[in-house]
């Protein structure tokens, strides 16, 4: 088991590599100079000249990227060049606002997805499995934003159940948190849920028509025990890799739900600073975000393999 | 009976058996027309299709030209879907902003089709250090999540629409030389390319001619669901002004302006959405019926 998981953590390591070198590579290709940005009217030659050499923007590219790199191992991802706050400490801020909800978000899926998906497969081709089918396509067709405005148009304008927007720290105000967190975690947790459900479904299906699942009828246990107990626990384990996999996405949908229910996290971040043209900033982001993603398929390799038997011992 | 007279018909019922069987294709296209959902599906394709080719004919107004004594004016017998904050009538700017979804769709799953498949194929045929690289080169692109690589391609292009097309066409190539290579890996040992390899076809043309259409069917089948995807992903980076500029109408920059409006002007919120979700609808049961019809294990 530990040879499979090492050689897992060392094949992400090029994959790191490589997706540091295309952020960088990215950035640079940015349209706008950000330095005459920042130098303001005047375009004073000899602060552009001050601020190249501030940013490095002197060197050779390949000289800066080692630079940065450096840099950002020691978790300096550089400076905002709007504000000129380090971008660890923006990133730091936004953080916790995007993880609440992002974790809202999955047990929100997880609740509504598993116990669709479960009655689905035990009831499969009866109408609770169309009807969830159904529920779940039309959950993959509507664009989360759009939801989003949907519900802060009934629930918020008209019937005033709800607040629009904004940001409450759970810790603070679980109270208050959860009235602003029920729209968007259900605006981003809909999708998932729908793709949660479906691969719930199949999974069941396929472990139902197990040998073992027939011995355990045929031992004439109670069919609520044959499938809670024996066929759940082994369909769960594509759909704990799946929700490991979802979480990451997750973290890069929130950028629009972010934006539909102004809540101050990660995607609001990187969409201000790509119309800002904030270099470091989206470079931070990015980085951030994509590293962040390679963690979670590691670590939903990583449970897959702890959790199979057949690899375990292997 | 000798064993020859019994064995005469028997064999010859095969014969007339086999002959009476369509070929495949028409039997692809028999079980796809027997799919009620996926005949619905291509019916919503089918009609947004025709829609946006003839927006100028069937539109009652200029989706562009704004009319300041008609601001925000809820449906009405002149204005079935209403107007928008610059009295623009929403029902011509929907069939204007079809074109670009449906544009965007198309293209965007083109170009990630084009650059992924050949590269995919390579990948799974050359094998050894080549495939190494092109996958590890591939994981690097999907560790990106799909949305914030279009966004960060989007802000290196520029926000428009093409640049659009073109950030969402390359977020989704590594989807496609994964889908490629996969498939290669599982042909290339083949009894048929053996055989190929055999009478000593050249490795191009063992790809293109042998591989190559047994990679296809699940290709077209990612291509359909990938076209849904891209859809939504145009209206999103609309939606967040990266994508379609105004004055030109796209259902995401739509849903952008409305936002502002929902306390005045619900209806500016409600149609573009609902058009979104018929055609992503639409493609996702197009796909699904696709997928059915072309899986091998139920032919």
């Amino acid at each position: 088991m530990w040879t499979l998981i090492a050689r897992r953590v060392l094949i992400a390591i090029p994959t790191v590599i490589l997706v540091s070198m295309f952020v960088f590579g990215l950035q640079h290709a940015l349209p706008g100079d950000p330095i005459l940005v920042i130098a303001g009217e005047e375009r004073d030659p000899e602060a552009i000249e001050r601020l190249k050499e501030i940013y490095r923007l002197n060197d050779p590219v390949p000289v800066q990227y080692v630079a940065w790199v450096g840099q950002a191992l020691q978790g300096d991802f550089g400076r905002s060049m709007r504000t000129g706050e380090p971008v660890s400490k923006l990133i730091v801020q936004k953080l916790p606002v995007t993880i609440q909800l992002a974790v809202a978000s999955m047990i929100f899926a997880l609740a509504i997805g598993l116990p669709a998906g479960i009655l689905a497969a035990v009831r499969k081709g009866t109408a609770v499995d169309y009807a969830a089918s159904a529920v779940a396509l039309s959950g993959l067709s509507i664009p989360n934003f759009w939801l989003g405005i949907m519900m802060i148009l009934f629930i918020s304008v008209e019937l005033r159940l709800l607040p629009a927007s904004g940001y409450v720290p759970f810790f603070e105000d679980p109270v208050g948190a959860i009235e602003t967190l029920i729209m968007p975690a259900f605006v981003l947790g809909g999708g998932l849920a729908a793709t949660i459900m479906r691969h719930t479904r199949s999974a069941m299906l396929e472990v139902l028509r197990a040998d073992y699942i027939r011995t355990a009828r045929a031992k004439g246990l109670d069919e609520r025990v044959v499938i809670n107990k024996h066929a759940l626990a082994n369909a769960l384990v594509p759909v704990i890799t799946l929700s490991t996999l979802l979480f990451g996405q997750l973290l890069a949908g929130a950028v629009l739900t972010e934006q539909v229910f102004t809540i101050p996290g990660f995607g609001k971040l990187i969409v201000d600073a790509v119309f800002n043209r904030d270099y470091g900033v989206v470079q931070g982001v990015v980085l951030c975000t994509a590293i962040g993603f390679i963690f979670m398929n590691l670590l939903a390799d990583v449970l897959y393999i702890v959790v199979t038997p057949r690899l375990r011992t292997g | 009976m000798t064993d020859a007279q019994t064995a005469a018909p028997t064999a010859d019922a095969a014969v007339r058996a086999a002959e009476a069987l369509p070929p495949r294709r028409n039997r692809v296209l028999a079980k796809l027309l027997a799919n009620r959902m996926a005949l619905i599906g291509g019916g919503i394709v089918l009609t947004f299709v025709l829609l946006a080719v003839f927006a100028p004919l069937i539109a009652p107004y200029d989706p562009i030209k704004t009319n300041f004594l008609a601001i925000r004016r809820p449906p009405s017998e002149l204005y079935w879907l209403g107007t928008d904050e610059l009295g623009r009538d929403i029902l011509s700017r929907l069939l204007h902003g079809a074109r670009a979804s449906l544009a965007a769709g198309v293209f965007s799953v083109f170009i990630s089709v084009a650059i992924g498949v050949p590269v995919g194929l390579i990948a799974g045929w050359a094998g050894g250090w080549v495939d190494a690289i092109i996958s590890r080169i591939t994981d690097a692109l999907l560790a990106c999540p799909f949305l914030i690589l279009a966004i960060a391609f989007a802000a290196v292009l520029g926000p428009s629409l093409t640049n659009a097309m073109i950030a969402i066409g390359l977020s989704a190539v590594p989807i496609f030389v994964r889908l490629a290579r996969g498939q290669v890996i599982a042909v290339r040992n083949e009894d048929f390319v053996e055989g190929a390899r055999a009478v000593g076809l050249p490795g191009p043309v063992i790809l293109a001619r042998h591989v190559a259409p047994n990679v296809l069917p699940p290709i077209l089948v990612q291509a359909t669901l990938t076209i849904a995807e891209a859809i939504i992903a145009e209206a999103s980076l609309s939606f967040l002004g990266l994508g379609q500029q105004p004055p030109s109408p796209s259902w995401g920059s739509m849903l952008n302006a409305a936002k502002n409006f929902l306390d005045q002007a619900p209806w500016m919120s409600l149609f573009p959405g609902i058009a979104i979700c018929l055609v992503v609808l639409g493609f996702n049961l197009l796909g699904d019926g696709l997928r059915d019809a072309l899986d091998p294990k139920e032919n």
